[in-house]
């Protein structure tokens, strides 16, 4: 484990970033409707979900966002594959910015690109149609394979791929267990031949059961197809299994980023090491541990300065004041006063 | 077990899948969805065979006969055994005016419950789609509809076409305006429930995978969003068909739907009424039941058929 992890990240130095993201940033417009506001005399109410995110993921890295509920994580998500439009900043996906002016050729040659695999794969498959239809749907609308004949054929090798009968075909998705649903979302991120898929806590909605099936198939099909992931997750016990480097996001900030045998091995910022020490773990049976001090505040009304400073059990003076800047530390880069330069 | 078998042999053909199905397994359970099924096709073969399952044709002038007009039912004293139901003040059989007022009270439910749908749907995709102040301008409307009754929009539609139209033309072109006026006063429940459905479906994920893949907008509401908001459509489309019916005959019993030459349901009854106290009950009775259980069957099918696509109550 400790050895392919150390191969990754030696394989992954050579490779050349394929997402680039630059500056991101998205906020939210909660006002009251105009008359409301008029009427109520309160003001605009924005909630900024991602502030200032900057990550690069090389080809055939595994990427891992993580952070508690709220922290933009599937904002990014969005923004990242082009389904949400940032506030500011930059997406480039092997050279295209998903965002930027194009022609409708090279929007069609940019999607092909990128997948997305969803969280919950009870809402993801459309519920009136096939399987197979649902699998197809990319290969047509990119209009990859015109004969129907040889377009069926692939759907069944797709599902092979996945670990299903190329008969599945022919069923509804409430024909099957989540597990098997989730692969057919898999099936169907796969069927435009993309270099780059988006998993949005693809195991977070499986049993434990089946979430180590679904995360090995996505790493067996990394290494066959020589995938490049962006892995959003909670579940730091999931991310362990599966990423090269791992960003921590707090508030929509990128408070740490480094390669994931460090970053679990030692974790710089007072956050991530709040965060790894709350992962259940059998060799801590019996030990005391630190508990999460208090909850992610409210990020309509962010705290000042460092975001994390109200639960930071190393707060310094100046943390309610100033915002971190960005301090490498060894191989990780940190967004902690800690590390900053005297 | 099945790995030399063809798999396409293997799918069953539509009609097995059909008789498979939840829909037929709770119709073939509730015999009140049965019999008002059967009394609902029967009145619908009845009307599209009128001109040929009618003992006469009663707009045809040749046949009548004054001499004929204000015969009771045969089994009563005083009936002729031609005229089964009777006859009305102008010897018309009261039996084949109802076969030929069904044909038109049938046409015109169907037509405008079509018309209301199509523009429910349309404007409830593009409202739930859209949003902003297109979503505002179309349910603001909508709303503004809601607090009139739907008969009073109607009669208001119908009432200004009838003045552009002018009276020569007006009897060319009243079946278009009653289609019209029913219609566009039922068009409502669709598109708020088609609204409403579009912003809980245009947010599930499998919505978020077909835009990821560039389809447009329009394209996917019509191959994604519609096929799952259509059971609630269905079952108003049911409902309304009943109430179209209704609304029509209201409409002719008041005198600006259809004219007594081309009557409907309503209009026979609107006719028969002038002559309920003279004691020819049977001229506006008969229409009047044929309405009842017509509108009653369709609305009893409306009924199953909410709860037999209500997941809750499988």
């Amino acid at each position: 484990m400790a050895l392919d992890e150390t191969l990754n990240v030696a394989r992954s130095n050579e490779a050349r970033p394929l997402v680039e993201v630059r500056g991101l940033r998205r906020s939210f417009d909660l006002s009251k409707p105009w008359l409301n506001r008029l009427i109520e005399r309160s003001g605009r109410v924005s909630l900024t979900a991602v502030d200032g995110v900057d990550f690069s993921i090389r080809e055939g890295e595994t990427y891992a966002l993580v952070g508690e509920s709220g922290s933009g994580k599937s904002t990014i998500a969005r923004m990242v594959v082009g389904l949400l439009p940032p506030s500011a900043g930059s997406v480039e996906i092997d050279g295209t910015d998903v965002w930027g002016k194009k022609s409708p050729d090279q929007e069609r040659r940019m999607r092909r690109k990128i997948q997305m695999i969803f969280q919950d794969p009870f809402a993801s498959l459309n519920p009136r149609w096939r399987v197979g239809a649902i699998i197809a749907e990319p290969i047509k609308a990119f209009g990859l394979i015109a004969d129907a004949s040889d377009r069926a054929e692939r759907v069944g090798e797709l599902l092979s791929l996945v670990g299903l009968d190329p008969r599945d075909g022919q069923k509804f998705p409430h024909e099957f267990s989540g597990g098997q649903r989730q692969r057919i979302a898999i099936a169907r991120a796969l069927a435009s031949d993309p270099k780059f898929i988006v998993c949005d806590e693809p195991t977070s909605a499986l049993d434990v059961s089946v979430q180590a099936q679904v995360l090995n198939l996505l790493r067996d099909l990394q290494q066959r197809l020589g995938l490049t992931y962006l892995f959003i997750s909670h579940n730091l016990a999931v991310v362990r299994h599966v990423a090269t480097r791992v960003g921590v996001l707090y508030l929509g900030r990128l408070v740490e980023e480094a390669p994931a045998a460090e970053l679990f091995a030692a974790p710089q910022h007072p956050y991530t090491k709040m965060l790894l020490e709350a992962v259940p773990d059998i060799d801590m049976e019996g030990k005391e541990r630190l508990a999460i001090a208090g909850e992610i505040p409210n990020p309509v009304t962010p705290p000042p300065g460092c975001h994390f400073h109200p639960r930071c059990p190393a707060r310094l003076s100046g943390c309610d004041r100033d915002i971190p800047m960005p301090q490498h530390v060894g191989n990780a880069t940190v967004r902690c006063h800690l590390f900053d330069p005297r | 077990m099945a790995d030399t078998s063809d798999m396409r042999s293997k799918e069953p053909g539509r009609i097995a899948r059909a008789l498979d199905s939840d829909l037929w397994y709770s119709f073939s359970r509730s015999p009140l969805a049965m019999i008002s099924t059967v009394v609902v096709v029967l009145f619908i073969a009845a009307a599209l065979l009128a001109p040929l399952i009618a003992p006469h044709d009663p707009f045809d002038p040749a046949n009548l006969s004054i001499l004929d007009s204000f015969l009771p039912p045969a089994w009563l004293d005083g009936g002729d055994p031609r005229f089964l139901l009777g006859t009305d003040d102008q010897g018309r059989d009261v039996l084949s005016t109802i076969l030929y007022g069904m044909r038109i009270s049938l046409a015109v439910g169907f037509a405008s419950v079509i018309f209301a749908m199509v523009l429910g749907i349309t404007l409830g995709l593009l409202a739930g789609y859209m949003g902003g102040w297109v979503d505002s301008v179309i349910m603001r409307i909508a709303d503004v509809q809601l607090t009139f009754p739907a008969i009073l929009i109607a009669l208001l539609i119908n009432g200004v076409a009838r003045a552009m139209a002018g009276p020569q033309s007006y009897d060319k072109v009243v079946f278009v305006v009653l289609v019209l006026s029913i219609g566009l006063s039922f068009w409502v429940q669709y598109g708020r429930t088609v609204r409403g459905s579009v912003l809980v479906e245009a947010n599930k994920e499998y919505v978020l995978a077909a835009r990821l893949i560039g389809l447009k907008p329009w394209t996917i509401m019509v191959k994604h969003v519609l096929p799952n908001v259509l059971g609630p459509v269905l079952v108003i489309a049911t409902i309304n068909l009943a109430l179209a019916i209704i609304t029509e005959a209201t409409l002719s019993f008041l005198g600006v739907g259809v004219p007594p030459t081309q009557p409907s349901l309503g209009t026979l009854i609107r006719i028969g009424n002038d002559f309920l106290f003279s004691g020819e009950w049977w001229i506006t009775i008969f229409p009047g039941i044929t309405l009842a259980i017509l509108a009653l069957s369709v609305n009893l099918l409306g009924d199953w058929l909410r709860d037999a696509l209500n997941p809750k109550l499988r």
